[in-house]
C-alpha cells in the first residue's frame, strides 16, 4: 500500500476530508515531483541511518538505550492538572517563550514517522512525548501498508494455488483451493493489532509520554492536546499523516463506495468492483480482488495506467499484472460521479474524457475503491497561530523538514515529517525524515536524500524502485550535460527465479557511464521489493558501479538479478 | 548467473541505448514475391540459441504509419521479452503471426509497405499466396508456423458463425434498452477470445449483467449447430487440406502413442445374454440403461478380481486401485471422451443409470470437470449398437484393462444336452498390462464376469 505516515488526531477519520482542488492523483504526483526537484545533497561523511523504526520492536532494544531512558526520571506521567496549573503562566519568560520546557521533543501524529523519530530521540537522549488523537500506528499500521500485506499474502498463495498452469509445472496437485472471507479479514485485523501493541509498547517500554487527545500548536513551542491539556517543548515535530483523498461528486457510503480504509477490512467481495486510480493503491487491491475471485474496472484519469512507474516497467506490469487477469479498464476518464448502490440500483459511476470533458460512458458496478491518492491531514492543527498557510493541505518545509511561514520564514524549532509535508508519502520515508530531524536537534546538520528512498509495491509479482525513472535521468541529463546508460536484465536468466518457476520479470539500472554513480534501479519481478534495498543503500552511501560490482552475491539467489545488473553496466574510465 | 545457464543474453549498455537494447527487424527486399516496394519483416533472432519467438504483442496495429527505429511488435524468446524496431520506413501492411502465434527464426510475421497505396495490393497478395516460401502466410492451414494452440471451442465457434441464426437480447435494466452492453470485464475478455458476440449474449449475472458463464454458454450453443452442420456431409470438409489438430486430438494422439510402451494382451469371451436382455426389457422404464447394467456387471466382477483392477505407472510397482471407477468411452463431436461413473460397484443400478444419463450430457456440452473423466481405473468401449461383433481396443496409459464390447445376437448354438438352440450371445475382449496382469487372471475375471451376466440377479440387488 502507499504506505502513509502518521494519520493522527480525528476520530471522524472518514469524513473529515479536506476538500482540495487541483490533481486527482495528490499523493504519487505530488511526491514525485518534489522528489525530482529535492537537491542532491550528500553529507560527506555518510551517516547511519535507520529507516523505519518498526524493525526496533522486532529485535528488541540496545540495552543501552534503554538504559539511558531509564535513567532520565520521566517514569512520572503529567497529569493534566500540572499542565494546568504550573507550566502555562509560570513558565513563560520575558518575550513569552517559555525558558523551560515539559519535554526536548513533542511528536504530533504516533503514527510510523513519529514513531521513528520517537524512538531515535530517546536513542538521542531527549525527552520526549508523542500525541496521538486516534489509534498508535497511524494509516500505515491501521489502514495501509500493514494490514494490506496480510491481504496480499493471502491473494499471492490463492493465485498461486489457482494457476493450474504453475502448479502442473511444479509437479503439484492441487484440488479447489477456497478461502473464508471472514477469515481473511481477520488475519489482516490481527496482523496490526499485533503490530499496534508493538508500537505502543516499543514506546512505553523505552519511557516515550504517550499523550491521548487532538493536538494543537498554540504558539511557538507550545501544544495543547485533548480539550485542555497544554505542554511545551523545545521542539515540534508535525506528523499528522494523510487520509485518503476523495474528489468531488464522489458519494463514498463505506459499503458500496469504499476507500482503502474500508477496504482494507474486507466486508465483502464484490463480484464486480470498479477501481479509481491505478497507482499503488489501486494495483495492490486489483491484485488482492482478482485473487479473491472478483473482476475489476480500473478507472484512470491520465492516458496511461500505472503513472508514476518508470514507463518500461509498467508496460511490462501491465503485460503481467492487467492483460492476463480478469481486468478491463478506461483511461483518459474522470470519474465525476459516483452514486452507491441503493434500492436495488447498482453502484453507477459517471465518466467523462479527461481532455473535452464530454460524457463518455456510465458504469454499472457493484462496488466502487476509491484509491485517487490521499491527502493531507492538516485541519485543526493549529497552523494559523504560528502564521503557516498550508499549500493544497501540505505544510509548507525546507530540505530539513523545517515549517515554513506564511512570509516565506522559517518557524524556529517546528519540523513537519511524512505525509503531511506531502514530499514523499511512504512511510519509511516519514520515519528517514523524522530521524534526520532528530540529528539536527541534537546538534547535526543532516539532510535526507530523498533519492535513495526506495518505494514498492506489493503486487504478484511486486515492483520496486529507487531514484530516477528512465526520463527523469535522461530530462536531468540533458540539462546538466552528462550521459546516461542503461541496463537491463530479465529474471528469465535467473536460477532461483526459474526454480520457483516465475521467470517473469526485469530489473533495469540507471546510471551514469562517465563516474558510475546509481541514478535509479527499477525491479519488476518476484521479490522486487526485497531486492531493491542494495541498490537504496549503495545510492545512500554514495557506492559506484565500478566497487560495488565486485560485492559477492549468493549463488542462486534472486539477489543475483542486481549482480548481473552492476556487472553489466560499462564505466568509462 | 548467465554464464551457468550459456545464455548469451546478457544486457549491453551504451549511452546509445536505444539502439543497443532493441534489435532491429530484418527486412528482406530481395527475397519477398510481393514486390519490391513491399517488404517481409521477419522474425528476429534475439539469441544465438533462440530457434522461435513468440509474439507477445503487436505495439502498432496494421494500417499504421512506421518510421525507422520504432518499436512494432514485442517479441518473446527463449530467454526475456523484447521490443523489436523497423529499419525502414513504411506501412504496417498486414500482420501475419498473430498475438500469442510462435513463428520460427528468419520466418515472415509481416508485411511493411513503403506507401500507403501499397498497402491493399500487400494484403491481396498475402492472401492470395499460399507461397511456399513465406509459410506464415495468414491462411489458416499453414499452421506449422502460425502455432497459436487453438481453443477448442474457438474452432467451433468459427464454423457455427454462419449458421447460428438465434439472436439473444442483452437487455439491461440500466442500459436504455439494450443499447448498451453491460458485460464484466473478463466475459468481456472471453468474448473476444471466444470469438462470441456480445450482442447476442443474452446477460444472467447481477441486474441482467453479462458473466462469463453467460459466454461460455453462448460458445457452446454456438458449437451445437456447427456440430449438425459437419454430421449433415462430409461435403464441409475441404479435402487435401492440412488439419491442425484440435487441443482435444492432440491429447488423443499424445495418449496413443503413450500405449505403445505398455505390453499389453488381448483375451476373449463369448457371454450368453438372454438373461440380461430379459432384465434389461424389464426395467428399462425405469430409466436404466445397457451401459449402466455392463458397468455394473464389470465393477462386480472387479471386485472378485482387484489384480484386473490395478494399475502400474512407472513399471516397478503397481497400485490396487482403493474404488472401482468404470470409465466408458463416447464418441463426441471431434472426438472421445471416457466419463467415469465412480464406484460402480457400490451405486444401485438406478443410481448408475441417472448418473450416467447426467454425465453423457454434460459431456456433450463440453462441461465435465476433469475428475469426471480421468479417474477411471477400468474401461469399457461398446461398438455393439453399429452391429460391429468383435474388436479389440487399445489400453489407454495409467489403467490395466480395457473391455471392446460387440453386439449381442442371436446365434445358433449346441447346447450341453445334445440341442441345437438359439441364444443371444455377445463377445467381448479385454486388452490388459501384462506386466501386472496375466493371461490366468484375464480368463478368470471374463468367467466371473460371464457368471454374473447369465445370471443377473445381483444386478440389481
Amino acid at each position: 500500500m502507499h504506505c502513509s505516515a502518521a494519520f493522527s488526531q480525528a476520530a471522524t477519520s472518514a469524513t473529515a476530508v479536506p476538500t482540495i482542488s487541483g490533481s486527482r492523483h495528490v499523493g504519487a504526483l505530488h511526491s514525485s515531483s518534489s522528489s525530482s526537484s529535492c537537491t542532491l545533497l550528500i553529507p560527506s561523511k555518510p551517516i547511519n541511518l535507520r529507516f523505519c523504526g518498526l524493525r526496533r520492536e522486532a529485535f528488541g532494544f540496545s540495552p543501552s538505550a534503554f538504559t539511558r531512558c531509564s535513567n532520565s526520571q520521566r517514569v512520572r506521567l503529567p497529569s493534566r492538572r500540572r499542565f494546568k496549573g504550573s507550566n502555562v503562566s509560570a513558565s513563560l519568560g520575558d518575550n513569552g517563550i517559555p525558558k523551560s520546557f515539559d519535554y526536548d521533543l513533542i511528536i504530533i501524529g504516533a503514527g510510523v514517522g513519529g514513531h521513528g523519530a520517537a524512538l531515535h530521540a530517546v536513542e538521542k537522549g531527549l525527552k520526549t512525548a508523542i500525541i496521538e488523537g486516534d489509534v498508535v500506528g497511524g494509516t500505515c499500521v491501521n489502514r495501509g501498508c500493514v494490514p494490506s500485506k496480510a491481504l496480499l499474502a493471502v491473494s499471492g498463495r490463492m493465485r498461486e494455488l489457482q494457476s493450474e498452469h504453475h502448479m502442473k509445472a511444479l509437479g503439484l496437485q492441487v484440488h479447489a483451493a477456497g478461502y473464508d472471507r471472514q477469515g481473511v479479514a481477520d488475519h489482516a485485523n490481527n496482523l496490526a493489532t499485533k503490530i499496534r501493541n508493538n508500537l505502543t509498547n516499543s514506546m512505553k517500554a523505552l519511557g516515550v509520554d504517550i499523550l491521548t487527545g487532538v493536538g494543537t500548536i498554540l504558539g511557538p513551542q507550545k501544544v495543547k492536546f485533548g480539550t485542555d491539556n497544554i505542554v511545551t517543548a523545545k521542539d515540534i515535530i508535525i506528523a499528522t499523516g494523510s487520509v485518503p483523498f476523495v474528489p468531488k461528486g464522489i458519494e463514498v457510503d463505506g459499503k458500496t463506495v469504499i476507500t482503502s480504509d474500508h477496504a482494507l477490512k474486507l466486508e465483502f467481495v464484490p463480484d464486480w468492483i470498479a477501481i479509481v486510480g491505478s497507482g499503488y493503491i489501486g494495483l495492490e487491491f486489483s491484485d488482492v480482488y482478482t485473487a479473491l475471485g472478483s473482476e475489476v474496472t480500473f478507472i484512470e484519469a491520465l492516458d496511461q495506467l500505472m503513472p508514476g512507474f518508470d514507463p518500461e516497467i509498467g508496460k511490462l506490469a501491465q503485460r503481467v499484472l492487467i492483460n492476463p487477469r480478469k481486468i478491463d479498464y478506461h483511461t483518459g476518464v474522470f470519474a465525476t460521479k459516483i452514486t452507491p448502490a441503493k434500492d436495488g440500483k447498482p453502484v453507477t459511476i459517471e465518466l467523462i474524457d479527461a481532455k473535452t470533458k464530454e460524457p463518455k460512458d456510465t458504469l454499472e458496478v457493484d462496488a466502487a475503491l476509491i484509491a485517487t491518492g490521499r491527502a493531507p491531514f492538516t485541519n485543526g492543527l493549529g497552523l494559523e497561530n504560528i502564521n503557516v498557510v498550508t499549500q493544497r493541505g501540505f505544510v509548507p518545509v525546507d530540505e530539513r523538514m523545517r515549517v515554513i511561514d506564511a512570509n516565506g520564514n522559517l518557524v524556529p524549532h517546528l519540523y513537519c515529517i511524512g505525509d503531511a509535508n506531502g514530499k514523499m508519502m511512504l512511510a519509511h520515508a516519514a520515519s528517514a525524515q523524522g530521524i534526520s530531524v532528530v540529528e539536527q536537534v541534537t546538534g547535526r546538520d543532516h539532510v535526507l536524500n530523498h533519492l535513495s528512498i526506495p518505494a514498492a509495491c506489493f503486487t504478484h509479482p511486486e515492483i520496486s524502485m529507487v531514484g530516477l525513472t528512465e526520463p527523469q535521468a535522461r530530462e536531468k541529463a540533458e540539462k546538466e550535460g552528462f550521459e546516461v546508460s542503461v541496463v537491463k536484465t530479465s529474471f528469465k536468466a535467473n536460477t532461483k527465479a526459474l526454480a520457483e518457476n516465475e521467470g517473469e520479470g526485469l530489473a533495469k539500472l540507471i546510471y551514469r557511464p562517465d563516474n558510475g554513480e546509481i541514478l535509479g534501479v527499477h525491479i519488476f519481478g518476484l521479490h522486487a521489493a526485497d531486492l531493491i534495498h542494495e541498490a537504496s543503500n549503495a545510492i545512500a552511501l554514495g557506492t559506484r558501479i565500478q566497487d560495488i560490482k565486485f560485492a559477492v552475491h549468493a549463488h542462486p539467489t534472486l539477489s543475483e538479478v542486481l549482480d548481473e545488473l552492476f556487472k553489466a553496466a560499462k564505466v568509462n574510465f | 548467473m548467465a554464464h551457468l545457464l550459456q545464455t548469451t543474453f546478457l544486457p549491453s549498455s551504451s549511452p546509445l541505448i536505444r539502439q543497443n537494447q532493441t534489435h532491429i527487424l530484418r527486412i528482406s527486399g530481395s527475397r519477398t514475391r510481393v514486390s519490391a516496394k513491399i517488404r517481409e519483416i521477419f522474425m528476429p533472432a534475439l539469441s544465438s540459441t533462440m530457434t522461435e519467438g513468440k509474439i507477445v504483442s503487436w505495439v502498432r496495429s496494421e494500417g499504421d504509419k512506421l518510421c525507422k527505429g520504432e518499436s512494432v511488435v514485442v517479441v518473446e524468446s527463449d530467454k526475456a521479452d523484447m521490443d523489436v524496431e523497423t529499419f525502414y520506413d513504411g506501412y504496417l501492411a498486414k500482420i501475419m503471426v498473430d498475438e500469442g502465434g510462435v513463428a520460427s527464426v528468419g520466418s515472415a510475421i509481416a508485411l511493411l509497405a513503403e506507401s500507403e497505396d501499397e498497402i491493399a495490393e500487400a494484403q491481396a497478395k498475402a492472401a492470395a499466396s499460399g507461397s511456399p516460401s513465406s509459410p506464415a502466410s495468414e491462411t489458416s492451414n499453414s499452421a506449422a508456423v502460425v502455432a497459436a494452440v487453438p481453443h477448442p471451442q474457438l474452432e467451433k465457434v468459427k464454423l457455427a458463425e454462419p449458421a447460428a441464426v438465434t439472436v439473444g437480447s442483452a437487455v439491461h435494466p440500466a442500459s436504455e434498452g439494450g443499447k448498451r452492453i453491460v458485460a464484466s470485464p473478463y466475459a468481456k475478455k472471453l468474448a473476444n477470445e471466444l470469438k462470441v458476440e456480445l450482442a447476442r449474449v443474452v446477460g444472467s449475472g447481477p441486474k441482467g449483467r453479462i458473466v462469463a458463464k453467460d459466454v461460455e454458454a453462448e460458445a457452446a450453443a454456438a458449437a451445437g449447430p456447427a456440430a449438425s452442420v459437419a454430421a449433415a456431409g462430409p461435403a464441409g470438409i475441404e479435402l487435401a487440406s492440412v488439419v491442425p489438430f484440435t487441443t482435444m486430438q492432440g491429447a488423443v494422439s499424445r495418449n496413443m502413442v503413450e500405449s505403445l510402451a505398455v505390453p499389453t494382451f488381448r483375451v476373449g469371451y463369448t457371454i450368453t445374454t438372454d438373461a440380461l436382455d430379459a432384465l434389461y426389457k424389464k426395467i428399462k422404464s425405469k430409466g436404466v440403461t445397457m451401459t449402466a447394467l455392463l458397468a455394473k456387471a464389470t465393477a462386480l466382477a472387479l471386485v472378485q478380481h482387484p489384480v484386473v483392477n490395478s494399475s502400474c505407472r512407472d513399471g516397478n510397482s503397481f497400485i490396487y486401485n482403493s474404488s472401482i471407477n468404470i470409465a466408458v468411452a463416447v464418441a463426441i463431436d471431434g472426438g472421445l471422451i471416457t466419463p467415469v461413473l465412480q464406484d460402480a460397484d457400490k451405486a444401485d443400478i438406478y443410481t448408475l443409470s441417472r448418473k450416467w444419463k447426467e454425465l453423457v450430457d454434460k459431456a456433450r456440452a463440453k462441461l465435465l470437470q476433469p475428475h469426471e473423466y480421468n479417474t477411471g481405473t477400468f474401461t469399457l468401449s461398446n461398438l455393439g449398437m453399429f452391429g460391429v461383433d468383435r474388436f479389440d481396443a487399445i489400453l489407454p496409459p495409467g489403467t490395466g484393462a480395457i473391455m471392446a464390447v460387440g453386439a449381442s445376437e442371436p446365434t445358433v448354438v449346441a447346447t450341453k444336452d445334445g440341442r441345437i438352440g438359439m441364444k443371444n450371445q455377445m463377445q467381448v475382449n479385454v486388452t490388459a498390462d501384462h506386466r501386472v496382469i496375466y493371461g490366468a487372471d484375464l480368463a478368470s475375471f471374463l468367467q466371473t464376469l460371464a457368471k454374473i451376466i447369465e445370471d443377473p440377479r445381483d444386478l440389481t440387488f
